[in-house]
């Protein structure tokens, strides 16, 4: 992608004597950092012991779930699970998943920039983060919350009996986080990228973390004020949602969804970014229609501020509202499946290694293929009065937001590891990780599609005999899937400490951070700003047709 | 072994072969395009598997066409998926002129339903078979949402508002009716029956049992307790608008505008009644918010339905 001054040569790569992570030692040198890349690092520490408690939850519930009878826990433990299970991964590891740690390491680096252009506020962006998580579980040591992650009114302002207030507190803390992350990134877009990187010269990576940044920063605002809200109702009684003060719940339903259904393309567009990358690498290829790749990145963006009442059809909402939100959500599909079928002509004709990414970018087709097209049943409004509220949706936006997002972010990881942590990581383990994953989030998340056909409502903590035969596969599945999410935790680890070095350009890569950047990065990143001189993936001669 | 692992639910109401058949088309329409996509991208993986280390493929940039091609088949499919829907929608949410009203109060964790002739009945719904019922639905706390698979209906049940949903059903049998939205404690045992029955067992089962008021009659007790007839007088020479007559006719409000006299209008005018004034008339009625239990409000509306006008007699 760029010429500079180092020539990245594979064999035999002498790396610089000090990096980032040996530029300083001693705990203040990384709590204090104003590095992108470190404040990247304590962000993937944290975000991962926060995946291991949510992952905790889960298991719990799937272990309810194994038989209909509510006897593993007291139905109002199951419910504070279920609560803290989508609290802990929607605020404290999806939404930071992929922006907070690929992102805050790679944005800078891939557009050629030193580092953020408010390195100081990226800081303070983990601090929030951490503030807000470490008030997250002392509401669950406390107690825990039983509201479901989606606090909705009167039962959040006026009914529950649980720590409501603390873990709403919480969640508003971290959407200041990511306020302050997209913040930096559309700042540092903007005006840090390096001579001749063009806009249409942007790694798709980028393009996916800018449409993700403009939804962060205009939407998130929007919970914030929502819980807000509903904490001034149930702590002084303030009328807004609440019938009986004289408010309305639907409101509340509302003001959550215009941020929520944004949101969960907070918890999917990054995803989208990853995989352009690892798909043009894997098949050593041009991107099939960046343009197209990267304005369908924008196009769900703003599409996705305008079909928050898809969360709505039942509530009732009038019917032409549903119609506009229905046409919209449908709508949709379209930027989705142009992503698909670009990612599909791009390993036309391609190049491709078996490597590890390439098993996560398999796995990612498969499962988001099977998450997108469900979504067709959802914004169907004469089908979602039947599913809606049932297990068709647990399925479905797993599908999403893990199938997609986690698997992202688990393939970038491997992507990127050999540059994040200077070492290679077991290829067949990596492999392996793949493999297990795809298997065990099939076997998880497929059969609750029938069940919720069935009629198996969500957020039920006993159910009729006739449901369990698809609940005890479910639950076997997440025995697979939880392997799966555990083997990369540990020969990752492993390969900090045993890991051969990796060269600079592992993959043999187009884009700054792989041909310029060394392995791993100096704190700059940069001896000298490089110059841009190629398009984005440019392997070799580009045709037009 | 069907009937053991079934994959979808009864069909027992007139929605739930249009319902299946949206689904299943949808079903093949993602079958299709996950199929198309899984197998190029497993044949591309294989025929252009990477031969040696230094290979270095063709770059192409894009084609308009192919872009123009797959932007414009997703668009048609989902628009028209749009069309089908709605239309579909719109035949599940609109009840046809003759349906038997029955009505439903939500709480944690249960349902309380009554049906005009005054039977009530708890976590458990008799219905006639082949017949359309209309519930008219709300809650005494949180959100509640009234479920029944075997129908295809689902519809949220809200505090401080109506909601309504109706079906017919057309088989007889038991089915399950699951309260699907999330309440608190025992939301999973907010769950109960319905009972398809023969039209003639149901009237047999209407009137069997315990003499029940029915909710008219209860509802004029309530009008007379609270001394709503003493405003709202039959000759429409009181203080208040006569109400006989007055369901499903339109009215024009203090201020401009107009409103429909349905249910949820009838249950705002006597918990706000200033709200939307009947023109000509002053704000004086107090509210009746907190005195009256939803289920009062409830027969209070089923009197003032009755109250039907007389036929051709007094012409002004």
């Amino acid at each position: 992608m760029a010429i500079a001054e180092q020539d990245g040569n594979a064999s035999g790569y002498a790396a610089p004597e000090t990096n980032y992570i040996n530029n300083g030692y001693g705990l203040k040198s990384w709590l204090l950092t104003k590095d992108h890349k470190r404040i990247a690092v304590l962000y993937m520490i944290s975000i991962s012991i926060f995946f291991a408690v949510g992952g905790l939850f889960a298991g719990l519930i799937r272990l309810e779930l194994l038989t209909p009878q509510g006897d593993f826990s007291h139905s109002d433990t199951y419910n504070k699970l279920f609560t803290m299970h989508g609290v802990v991964m929607i605020f404290f590891f999806l939404v930071p998943s992929i922006p907070a740690t690929l992102g805050n390491f790679l944005v800078p680096i891939m557009i050629g920039a030193k580092d953020l252009a408010f390195p100081r506020i990226n800081l303070l962006s983990w601090y929030v983060y951490i503030i807000g998580g470490t008030l997250g579980v002392i509401g669950i040591l406390a107690g825990g919350v039983d509201t479901g992650w989606t606090f909705y009114t009167p039962y959040s302002s006026t009914y529950s009996n649980s720590n409501v207030l603390i873990v709403a507190f919480a969640g508003f803390l971290a959407g200041f986080s990511s306020i302050l992350t997209g913040l930096n990134f559309i700042v540092t877009i903007h005006t840090m990228r390096a001579p001749g990187m063009t806009w249409f010269r942007l790694p798709l990576f980028i393009w996916a973390h800018y449409a993700t940044s403009i939804i962060m920063l205009l939407g998130t605002p929007v919970i914030a004020i929502t819980l807000v809200l509903m904490m001034l109702e149930r702590a002084f009684g303030f009328g807004f949602f609440d019938p009986r003060l004289g408010g309305d719940p639907v409101l509340f339903q509302h003001l959550f969804w215009f941020y929520s259904h944004p949101a969960v393309y907070i918890m999917i567009l990054p995803s989208m970014g990853v995989m352009s990358e690892m798909i043009a690498c894997i098949s050593r290829k041009r991107v099939f229609g960046y343009e197209f790749v990267a304005f369908s990145s924008v196009a769900i963006a703003i599409l996705g501020f305008l079909v928050w009442g898809h969360h709505m059809f039942l509530s009732s909402q009038s019917t032409y509202a549903g119609m506009v939100f229905s046409v919209i959500t449908f709508l949709v599909a379209v930027p989705s499946a142009i992503k698909t079928f670009n990612w599909t002509a791009t390993m036309y004709k391609g190049s491709i290694v078996y490597n590890t990414p390439m098993y996560y970018v398999m796995g990612y087709l498969g499962l988001f293929l099977v998450g997108g097209l469900t979504g067709l049943f959802l914004s169907n409004m004469g089908l979602d009065i039947h599913l809606h509220d049932t297990y068709f949706i647990v399925a479905h936006f797993h599908y999403i937001m893990v199938g997609g997002q986690v698997m992202g972010y688990l393939g970038g990881m491997h992507f990127w590891w050999p540059k994040i942590s200077g070492k290679m990581y077991p290829e067949a383990l990596g492999k392996a990780s793949a493999v297990l994953v795809f298997l065990g989030f099939n076997l998880t998340f497929f059969p609750q599609f029938v069940l919720g056909y069935m009629g198996m409502p969500r957020r039920y903590h006993s159910y009729p005999d006739e449901f369990q035969i698809l609940n005890v596969a479910s639950t076997g599945g997440a025995s697979v899937l939880a392997l799966g999410y555990l083997l990369p935790g540990i020969y990752l680890i492993w390969s900090i400490f045993k890991g051969a070095n990796a060269p600079q350009n592992p993959w043999g890569a187009k884009g700054l951070e792989w041909e310029v950047a060394d392995t791993p990065p100096t704190t700059f990143n940069f001896e000298s700003t490089p110059v841009v001189t190629e398009e984005a993936y440019q392997y070799g001669p580009i045709e037009e047709h | 072994m069907w009937t053991d692992f079934p994959l979808f639910p009864e069909q027992a109401s007139s929605f739930a072969l249009k319902v299946d058949g949206i689904y299943f088309a949808t079903v093949l329409l993602s079958v299709f395009f996950a199929a198309l996509v899984s197998v190029l991208v497993i044949i591309f993986a294989i025929k252009y598997r990477r031969k040696s280390p230094d290979e270095i493929p063709r770059q192409i940039a894009g084609h308009i066409g192919l872009e123009i091609f797959w932007t414009a088949i997703p668009l048609v499919l989902a628009l028209g998926m749009f069309v089908w829907s709605t239309v579909l929608y719109f035949h599940i949410t609109t009840p046809p002129a003759n349906t038997l009203e029955m009505y439903v109060v939500g709480k944690q964790w249960m349902w309380k339903l009554q049906h005009p002739e005054g039977k009530r009945e708890i976590n458990e719904l008799h219905v006639p078979l082949g017949q359309p019922v209309r519930l008219t639905m709300t809650s005494e706390d949180v959100l509640h949402s009234f479920y029944i698979p075997a129908f295809r209906v689902k519809k949220d049940v809200v505090p401080g508002r109506y909601t309504s949903l109706w079906f017919e059903a057309t088989k007889i049998g038991s089915y399950h009716l699951f309260c699907a939205e999330y309440c608190g404690t025992e939301h999973s045992r907010m769950i109960g029956k319905v009972h398809v029955m023969e039209p003639q067992d149901y009237q047999n089962w209407l009137t069997g049992g315990v003499a029940n008021e029915p909710m008219e009659v209860a509802g004029e007790r309530l009008f007379e307790q609270y001394a709503c007839h003493t405003c709202h007088k039959v000759d429409g020479k009181g203080r208040g608008p006569s109400l006989v007559g007055l369901y499903g006719k339109s009215v024009g409000l203090e201020g401009g505008g107009s409103a429909v006299v349905n249910e949820a209008y009838i249950r705002e005018s006597i918990l706000n009644p200033a709200v939307k004034l009947v023109a000509g008339y002053k704000p004086i009625m107090p509210t009746f918010k907190g005195q009256i239990s939803e289920e009062g409000v409830m027969q209070l509306i089923a009197y003032v339905k009755s109250l039907k006008a007389p036929e051709l007699t007094s012409v002004e």
